[in-house]
């Protein structure tokens, strides 16, 4: 239960020179980090700049030494248990059982949640009305759609109460009608929970819309860190104090992000890997 | 999936009004440390009943096979009275090895579905939960037993209906039960031991065919110890099949059996499997 004093109690996350290798390939290489309470921050990067593999370290599915991850000031390597209690976790896959109904999907995660029986299933109910799945929830999950897997995926998040909710990719391989449906539904219990939001993704203009704090990765570091009007303004001002006309347009995050990794993005991001598990996600979607 | 209709992004706010969203605001309390194992064994048990409910295909695919076995070759040898079967009729003798037997073909395949689960993010999901990956392992084991057991009781009803003498003591069948899901939970761990190390279904798929029949035929499910070359004598000592057969033959046909030392060995033999795959774990949550 020790917090940690230098991070301050309104800290969901912090991460402190987070480093972590896969054989030769740094994934990430020394990311500093902190999520406030209560905030949605964006993990922005391209395929590759190492934002999966960060949000392993914080989930603990990554062994990482002591003193690098603080969730609400447990460290994962010592308190295992303590930081799983508090996350929701959506991976990048949709990863909801197709073999079983939207309801038992639900149900097997208030089961590992170690939630009594006798609010089992009024807690299960309240998820899944919570992200609009009251009328299918009987349905097999595999006669969903992306974006109802998606929200399933969300309501198996939700039934434990977190006070921090991890959404890797959430709307990778939706269409832009699900993909909206998604972050409405993620706002909405937002606005009644109060709960922190930490979500990585790789489209500039759901992060510009939907995020209170963004930090743009590349190389598995931190390369700038703000909110996106602020990201955007500081590119104005760097791009006017080396002469560009006040009558360009505000430039968008993507130019932020462009301007940060420099050229050689396209050759640098991504591996197999991840195409493979991207063409994996998109399989599925159908 | 892919004509499913979009979710409408509206539906959020009316209703989460309806069932409420109180609950999702409380975290459950943790489990006491003692009840925790067997909580999280009755959620994966409870996932493959729910799964059997919704698709019973495998049921009666699965009964194919035992009962050629019995029909064909049982019958057959019956006639024959090659083998030394202590005064019984020889297809009474192979009752309970085709019931191990095909109980272990479902175990020895059990990894499949871990893997599967790895692809589709349902594992890294679960390891977020608060469940320690020994107890997943135990409850995956038995939930794979659960399935064994399904599979016994159809074997014996196929046997029973061959008219083979079985017994109908219900603490008998009980200690029948109990070895089946014993076996069953050393041979699914063995899978998903094997799992931890290929990390890819089609090996496993050749590595589960390369050793069900060497188990199957090193041990004493079709003949008696005592007419094995001595070579194999020494492959049925170490096989827990031969444990397992000896136990349903004491039990189900009142043969001289060794109950404690088979009973020891099964569950040693659990124990060793269930911690194999959890120190495995880790490589397939990576």
């Amino acid at each position: 239960m020790t917090r940690d004093t230098t991070a301050g109690p309104a800290e969901a996350v912090t991460c402190t020179a987070l480093a972590y290798t896969f054989g030769e390939t740094r994934a990430v290489d020394g990311l500093d980090l902190s999520v406030r309470e209560g905030e949605v921050f964006g993990l922005l990067g391209p395929n590759g700049a190492g934002k999966t593999t960060a949000i392993r370290c914080i989930t603990t599915l990554l062994p990482v030494p002591a003193g690098m991850v603080r969730v609400f000031g447990h460290d994962p390597a010592a308190e295992r248990m303590a930081v799983r209690r508090l996350l929701g976790y959506v991976p990048q896959q949709l990863s909801a059982d197709a073999g079983l109904t939207g309801r038992e999907n639900v149900v097997l995660f208030a089961r590992v949640f170690d939630i009594p029986r006798r609010e089992r299933a009024d807690r299960v109910a309240q998820a899944l009305a919570a992200v609009g799945l009251a009328d299918a929830a009987d349905r097999l999950a595999s006669t969903y759609s992306g974006g109802m897997v998606r929200r399933l995926e969300l309501a198996q998040a939700l039934v434990s109460a977190p006070r921090l909710l991890i959404l890797d990719e959430p709307t990778i391989g939706l269409d832009p009608i699900a993909r909206t449906g998604v972050w409405d539904h993620i706002n909405a219990v937002r606005a009644v929970t109060g709960m922190t939001v930490l979500v990585t993704t790789h489209y500039m203009d759901e992060a510009d819309q939907y995020c209170d704090r963004i930090g743009l990765m590349h190389r598995g570091r931190i390369q700038a860190l703000g909110t996106p009007a602020e990201l955007r303004q500081g590119l104005a001002d760097r791009r006017r104090a080396a002469g560009a006309p006040a009558t360009d347009p505000l430039p968008t995050l993507e130019d932020v992000f462009r301007d940060i990794a420099g050229s050689g993005l396209d050759d640098q991001s991504g591996g197999f890997r991840d195409v493979r598990s991207t063409r994996r996600t998109a399989h599925r979607v159908g | 999936m892919s004509e499913a209709p979009a979710a409408p992004p509206t539906a959020s706010a009316d209703r989460t009004s309806d069932a409420g969203t109180a609950l999702l605001l409380r975290p459950p309390e943790p489990r006491a440390g003692w009840r925790l194992l067997p909580a999280r064994i009755v959620a994966m048990c409870a996932v493959e009943l729910q799964k059997l409910r919704h698709d019973r295909t495998e049921l009666y695919t699965r009964a194919v096979q035992p009962a050629l076995w019995l029909l064909i070759f049982g019958q057959t040898f019956t006639r024959i009275r090659a083998i030394p079967t202590g005064g019984i009729p020889y297809i009474d003798y192979l009752a309970p090895g085709i019931i191990a037997q095909s109980a272990m073909f479902i175990a020895i395949f059990y990894g499949i579905q871990i893997i599967w689960e790895r692809d589709a993010g349902i594992l890294n999901k679960l390891l977020v939960t608060p469940t320690p990956r020994a107890a997943l392992i135990t409850g995956k084991a038995f939930a794979s037993g659960v399935k064994s057991l399904i599979q016994a009781v159809v074997v014996i009803v196929i046997a029973a209906l061959l008219g083979v003498a079985l017994t109908w003591n219900p603490l008998k069948l009980l200690g029948v039960a109990l070895t089946v899901v014993l076996a069953s939970a050393f041979f699914s761990c063995l899978s998903m031991t094997i799992a931890g190390i290929v990390l890819s279904r089609d090996r496993l798929m050749g590595f589960g065919q390369a050793i069900t029949m060497p188990l199957f035929f090193g041990s004493n499910a079709l003949y008696p110890v005592s007419v094995m070359p001595g070579w194999l004598q020494a492959v049925s000592k170490v096989n827990p099949l031969s444990y397992e057969v000896d136990a349903l033959r004491g039990l189900l046909l009142g043969t001289p059996a060794h109950l404690a030392l088979d009973f020891g060995v099964l569950a040693g033999a659990a124990a060793l499997g269930v911690a194999a795959a959890s120190s495995l774990l880790g490589r397939l949550a990576r």
